[in-house]
């Protein structure tokens, strides 16, 4: 029976500025967009996203009762969430193999928990 | 030679000895391995003081037997352990002084590991571990498997020894070439985990292959005359010799057809021709001795400058029949592509089912660049992009987006 899978690519600073720097652009989507078309076309991707930078993020923290809106991710790393597939494979070991495939340095795989009843 | 030195030198040289002796005489390999580790860290303690001993390993088998009483003392079953620590005292003492060598029983440890009644992808792994030490966190990156998972793949595949107690005992005639068979693929699937495919990618992204080819000169020492055996040593020698031509001075990838064979090395593939002549004296040939006669068909590039396609063409036929993985198929389709022309290769492709080569990059790659040669400029646009979401290796990868752009 097949388990749902979150490939997790996480980028450097280095690689969100590729995304936006015309010189290196293309060669950037490209290596994605290879990546993104075997995925599904070999027909095992549940849904997916490319997230903005995380300069671009909003992060809402409560203190003490009192809710505060700040700008930048959750968590100050230098590999930040870039973005995901869920993907439906057989097992972990399958989900790795696609893992190793991505384009990119950082990539982390877990696995989805069964929806709550 | 320092102490530390000498103390690696005998775990490299005596680990899997040593874990296979006393596996066979206590049929559980998790706690001789951890005996074992034990009375390696125990020589760490004690060399540097009192010098590294004449016959390190009946140094280390005595320190193990100690581990090994303090474990049964424990486990309560001293008393059925008993005969099997006596008998190893014994031989412990006679071997540190006498001029016997220590006994090498690794070839029945790699037919053990290769055992029917273990997993058959737990082989290779099983074998690594107990023949040479090697982690069980090398082994999952190796083979991209949570090291966590692959720890507790090897603990069940060694409870299974222990409970089954899947015997140590060598397999009978009958019974010997399926064996020997899950060994030499269990062998060569350690080698293959550095490699995309046999004729391509970097060994030294994984570097398992080193240890392949020592796991290959050890079958080959104990079965000298085993075609087979031979055949895969010579294999994984022809693949060797290439290292140095994989890649060009930027370090990006060069597929073989490109390769520039005054980087092969003579050495190697001397080697490997010598150990296939020897195989085909046997005349029985077999899977792994027709794959190195294709890799020594491509080695006669360095001396004759081209490459003889029909030949190899005619060799996949022949390994086609007798192990018709994706991978034969592929390669006798790209050989065929070769020798026939980009139309019968593409037709042998297009045969396979789609289902077996959905994620199968090596397809993905050949096919590309047969409609390319064929100017089918939109197919080969659609195979490319395939192939190259499908690379793990980041330098097949810039390689094949190389030959994309060049349509």
């Amino acid at each position: 029976m097949n388990m749902h899978y979150t490939i997790l690519f996480y980028e450097t600073p280095e690689d969100f500025a590729r995304r936006s720097d015309p010189e290196r652009q293309q060669e950037y989507l490209a290596g994605w967009s290879h990546y993104v078309k075997a995925l599904r076309e070999s027909g095992i991707v549940v849904s997916g996203a490319g997230l903005d930078a995380p300069s671009t993020a909003a992060s809402l923290r409560r203190h003490g009762g009192e809710m505060r809106v700040q700008d930048g991710p959750v968590t100050e790393t230098k590999e930040q969430l870039g973005g995901f597939f869920v993907i439906d494979v057989p097992d972990l070991d399958a989900a790795l193999e696609w893992a190793a495939r991505c384009p990119n340095n950082a990539v982390e795989v877990r696995r989805n928990l069964p929806p709550m009843k | 030679m320092n102490v530390h030195h000498a103390v690696e030198q005998a775990a490299r040289d005596s680990y899997g000895r040593l874990v296979a002796y006393l596996a066979a005489r206590w049929h559980d390999i998790a706690t001789v391995e951890d005996a074992l580790s034990g009375a390696f860290v125990a020589a760490l303690e004690t060399w540097p003081r009192t010098g590294v001993p004449d016959k390190p390993e009946a140094w280390l088998l005595t320190a193990a037997r100690r581990k090994l009483i303090d474990g049964a003392r424990r486990a309560r079953v001293q008393a059925k352990a008993e005969p099997a620590l006596l008998a190893m005292a014994e031989e412990a003492r006679r071997w540190s002084r006498s001029d016997e060598d220590f006994p090498d029983e690794r070839l029945r440890m790699m037919f053990m590991c290769a055992h029917p009644d273990i997993d058959p992808s737990m082989h290779t792994p099983l074998m690594l571990q107990t023949v040479l030490g090697i982690d069980a966190a090398r082994i999952a990156s190796a083979f991209i498997v949570k090291p966590s998972t692959m720890g507790q793949r090897l603990s069940r595949a060694k409870a299974k020894i222990r409970e089954e107690r899947i015997r140590f005992e060598f397999p009978d005639e009958s019974e010997l070439p399926q064996r020997l068979g899950a060994v030499l693929e269990a062998v060569y699937a350690a080698y293959g985990s550095g490699w995309d495919d046999a004729a391509g990618a970097d060994p030294r992204r994984k570097g398992l292959t080193g240890e392949a080819v020592y796991l290959g000169r050890l079958l080959v020492r104990f079965m000298p005359d085993e075609p087979e055996a031979l055949g895969l040593l010579a294999l994984m020698l022809h693949c060797e010799a290439r290292l140095e031509a994989r890649r060009n001075a930027a370090g990006s990838y060069v597929p073989l057809s490109e390769q520039d064979t005054a980087l092969w090395s003579r050495v190697l593939i001397g080697e490997a021709e010598r150990i296939l002549s020897c195989a085909a004296q046997a005349g029985r040939i077999g899977r792994f001795q027709l794959e190195a006669a294709i890799q020594s068909v491509h080695a006669q590039r360095a001396y004759t400058g081209r490459t003889e396609w029909e030949e190899i063409a005619l060799l996949y036929e022949g390994l086609v029949r007798i192990a018709p993985t994706i991978s034969t198929h592929i390669g006798r389709a790209a050989a065929v592509a070769e020798a026939r022309g980009a139309e019968s290769g593409l037709a042998l492709l297009e045969a396979i089912p789609a289902e077996t080569i959905a994620s199968y990059q090596p397809y993905w790659a050949l096919a590309a660049h047969l409609f390319k040669r064929l100017r089918r400029d939109e197919d080969a646009h659609a195979a490319y992009s395939r192939a190259i979401g499908l690379c793990t290796d980041p330098s097949v990868r810039d390689f094949l987006q190389r030959q994309a752009g060049q349509q």
